[in-house]
């Protein structure tokens, strides 16, 4: 930790004092999530969604952990064992649509995240590895919601693994084999049911590893604050703990009130009524579409409906799509403004706004069917995507006059409150 | 959770109902906390369709007499055992005193069908399944129900004579619904 | 290093979509079955909503209208006899119920496949033996199992009413191709417009004890509503339970909230 006036773990009574020299895990936490982190006095509320993240990874474990313990991965079974869990396990509704809405709602927290991270730069030096371990973590992610969706083996289940695992049947030469090889087979069934169910019950464990390594790179420079400024003296800063144990708790309560209002309320809202059909392999349903969170990337494929150079069609969408996430890698570097937060970037926030704006009608056009006007919608939407990671955003970084900046944390949070009170008078 | 830290500031009453507002809200999270791991707990208890399979019907009427058969109920083995006069006879001989778990065979079977003696197939010690219920297994020293994991052996009403195991091998909850069909559970 | 090559990458994804803009056609293939779908009717039920109930006594005329008419055809294959207690049948009712069906089982003598009277253990016995069976019997047509059926079609349990009421006669202005074929009925709210089940319901089909109305409508209406209750049968449990959680999250959120106000008190930010 680089900051000298961070409160150091002093154990009181004699048994945590034995620990502290065996195992120092109290002063571990102490340090990270405890008084022993200072932390930004400024942070707004966009800065729960680590907490909240984290929060979900966890609902998603134990739910899963329960729910293998009921579920039977073969595919002669699979479909009927969710229904026992359903209708004759004690609490196995509640358990099973906790598990598919958290999944949804831990998406809805790293999204958010990440565009937290775009709009306050929180990708750029000294955090870059911080950004990284990010990535890693989301593309972690999108592997065990889709390995996960499987598992109920309806049809979109088993249609979604045929097209997923069709991606890299687009590669030359080596594409369907490599196909063949993930599936165990020439199309999906129990082999590849049962490889999907060890890796989702894996996966998230990896990711929670992932976590640890992302929290340690935090700790190291610490956290960032909307001003993009970094941290100078104590004033600065507040103890993680209790103010912002205080303010994620408040945060885990409207995370928790959403996230029941649509298990209890609306469970499968965010669903397809075709997973409720037993898996048929020699039965596509009419309208095959992902999950939602999967949608704009689902949209940046299909976009590509033309062979350009000596490359088709279907080989440009899977590199895309691919490409749409791995661009997130090489962003710290894309991006060379020194000026981290968009509050001092007025041109930078118009295009991270357009940018919104765009993954908002990617989701739309990978959810309607591949009709126009979607179909050119989409390869607009897509073509604005790397349009404003690769070209527009180190063009802006170069052009961009940024807004005077306060010369500290302190000095922004002062001139806010002065500013709110004499806003509030006026107005 | 500790909020000394910052509420050091006001000395008056304040300070006690701010400490006692994050008190509460730390109680109430453990309280909700509690509550959840009801429901991931009971989910490990048996199902509808497991507790919904609980009873089970027998036709004993194939049943010789010195005959036994295995069969099962909530996957567990039951032993129905056609006992001969012979069988009875020893059986009611034995001084209630001498038993570890003193039990006559009449409490063991029901009236009028004293020979039909129907047990769980459960060794009472570590829960093997005592040999003796099919043709030519060993029935130990009493003649009843052997258990060869540990050695305990039961008599001829399946009442635990010798070696470890504590108790009468279990008589289940079981009623005749017809002359010679009973239901088990 | 970074920003001219992703540049020259960026530039190349871009070309690739311009190219696929100019040459992808703005118009969509016309779809002639579009114009005669209808979308489905919308039919109350007092499981909908934010405060449900169990209508029973509709859900046993519903149960009545699937045993008497649906179930020639069609399976259930995830109801058991003992789950219906919950629609306010009595032990000794569930049981004579699950009596008054055959299910297969194994004659204990021989070994071959036989039935014996149902119990409350068992599942509602399919009509055919596999789906071989199940096709030969209907034209080469599938009837799919009913248990989801509220849960599994788009629309759920207002196509489901729909559809049940919704046979006609065809349009005179239907192009040829859509023309139902032979052993094929005309249905507006199916997807292509073309149905092999048959009109099921008739006027007075089934006779209710409690002498409620039995057309088509209001037969078809409670067998969607059992069929609601088929697809999820915690439905109203869960509702419930989702007012007791919200309510105690409330709670919980306004303490918290209190707290990180208290906290924060003296501390701009």
């Amino acid at each position: 930790m680089s900051f000298p006036w961070a409160k150091n773990y002093e154990p009181q009574q004699p048994l945590m004092k034995w620990l502290d020299e065996k195992l120092p895990l109290p002063r571990l936490v102490y340090n990270a999530v405890g008084a022993g982190y200072p932390v930004p006095r400024n942070l707004n509320y966009f800065w729960n969604f680590g907490v909240l993240a984290g929060a979900a990874l966890a609902i998603q474990i134990i739910t899963g952990i329960v729910l293998a313990m009921h579920y039977a991965a073969n595919a002669g079974v699979a479909f009927d064992s969710v229904e026992h869990i359903m209708r004759d396990v004690n609490a196995g509704w509640f358990i099973r649509y906790a598990h598919m809405n958290g999944a949804s709602m831990f998406f809805i927290v790293v999204y958010l995240h990440i565009f937290r991270g775009l709009y306050y730069g929180s990708y750029k030096a000294p955090r870059e590895m911080v950004w990284l371990l990010g990535v890693v973590i989301f593309l972690l992610m999108m592997a065990t919601a889709f390995m996960g969706y499987v598992l109920p083996w309806g049809q979109m289940s088993f249609w979604g693994a045929q097209v997923i695992t069709g991606f890299f049947s687009a590669i030359p030469v080596v594409g369907e084999p490599i196909r063949v090889w993930l599936l165990g087979g020439f199309a999906p069934d129990n082999a590849a049911l049962n490889r999907f169910f060890s890796l989702h019950y894996l996966l998230p464990f990896v990711i929670a590893g992932v976590v640890v390594l992302h929290i340690w790179a935090l700790h190291i420079p610490g956290s960032s604050n909307p001003t993009g400024i970094e941290v100078k003296d104590e004033q600065d800063t507040v103890p993680f703990h209790p103010y912002y144990t205080a303010k994620d708790g408040f945060g885990l309560g409207v995370f928790l009130i959403l996230f029941v209002a649509l298990t209890f309320f609306s469970p499968n809202l965010l669903g397809h009524a075709d997973n409720y059909i037993p898996a048929n392999p020699l039965s596509t349903p009419a309208h095959i579409v992902p999950e939602w969170y999967f949608w704009p990337f689902y949209a940046i494929l299909r976009a590509f409906t033309f062979n350009f150079l000596w490359i088709d069609a279907k080989l440009w969408g899977v590199i895309a799509m691919f490409a749409s996430i791995a661009l997130l890698f090489f962003l710290p570097w894309l991006d060379s403004s020194p000026v981290k937060s968009s509050k001092y970037r007025p041109l930078y926030r118009i295009f991270f706004w357009v940018l919104v704006a765009d993954v908002f009608l990617l989701g739309l056009c990978g959810k309607m069917p591949a009709e126009q006007p979607w179909v050119i919608l989409s390869q607009i939407g897509a073509a604005y995507y790397f349009a404003h990671f690769l070209i527009i955003l180190p063009i802006v970084s170069r052009i961009e006059r940024p807004l005077p900046m306060p010369n500290s944390i302190t000095e922004a949070v002062l001139a806010k409150h002065a500013g709110t009170s004499s806003a509030s008078a006026t107005a | 959770m500790a909020s000394e830290t910052s509420l050091n500031a006001g000395i008056d009453d304040g300070v006690r109902r701010r400490d006692f507002i994050n008190i509460a809200a730390v109680s109430f999270a453990g309280i909700g906390a509690a509550t959840v791991v009801l429901p991931l707990v009971n989910q490990m208890n048996p199902s509808a369709d497991v507790l919904a399979l609980s009873s089970t019907e027998i036709d004993i009427s194939a049943i010789q007499s010195g005959q036994a058969i295995k069969t099962s109920w909530r996957k567990q083995p039951v032993f129905v055992r056609n006992l001969t006069p012979a069988e009875i006879a020893e059986a009611d001989k034995v001084p209630l005193g001498d038993l570890r778990d003193p039990q006559t065979l009449a409490e063991r079977t029901k009236e009028g069908k004293e020979n039909w003696l129907i047990t769980l197939g459960v060794c009472t010690h570590l829960g093997c399944v005592p040999l003796g219920a099919a043709e030519g297994e060993p029935r130990g020293d009493f003649g009843g129900y052997f258990c060869p994991c540990h050695g305990s052996h039961y008599d001829t009403a399946a009442r635990i004579r010798k070696g470890p195991a504590p108790t009468n091998l279990v008589v289940p909850p079981y009623e005749f619904t017809g002359d010679t069909v009973v239901t088990i559970g | 290093m970074v920003r001219p090559l992703g540049f020259l990458v960026g530039l190349g994804f871009i070309v690739a979509l311009l190219c696929a803009i100019f040459t992808t056609p703005l118009t969509n293939e016309p779809q002639a079955a579009h114009a005669f779908h209808k979308h489905p009717r919308h039919i109350a039920l007092s499981s909908d909503g934010l405060f449900p109930h169990w209508d029973k006594a509709k859900l046993q005329r519903g149960m009545q209208v699937y045993k008497e008419v649906c179930s020639a055809c069609h399976s259930l294959n995830y109801v058991a006899f003992r789950d219906i207690a919950e629609l306010g049948y009595t032990e000794g009712q569930v049981k004579s119920f699950a009596k008054s069906f055959q299910v297969p089982s194994i004659n204990p003598d021989t070994g071959e496949p036989a039935t014996r009277d149902g119990l409350p253990s068992d599942r509602f016995p399919a009509p055919y033996a596999n789906e071989v069976a199940a096709r030969a019997a209907n034209n080469n047509a599938l009837p799919p199992d009913l248990s989801l059926i509220t849960k599994a079609r788009e629309g759920g349990k207002d196509y489901l009413y729909s559809l049940l009421i919704g046979f006609e006669n065809p349009p005179k202005n239907l192009p040829k191709e859509l023309q139902p074929g032979t052993g094929l009925h005309y249905n507006p709210y199916f997807p292509n417009l073309n149905l092999a089940m048959a009109p099921p319901l008739a006027d007075g089909q089934v006779t209710f004890a409690d002498g409620s109305p039995n057309d088509v409508k209001a037969m078809a209406s409670d067998v969607t509503a059992f069929l609601v209750w088929t697809a999820e049968p915690k439905l109203v449990k869960r509702v419930w339970t989702g007012w007791a959680v919200l309510l105690y999250l409330l709670i919980f959120t306004g303490l918290t909230y209190m707290a990180y106000r208290n906290i924060w008190a003296n501390k701009e930010h």
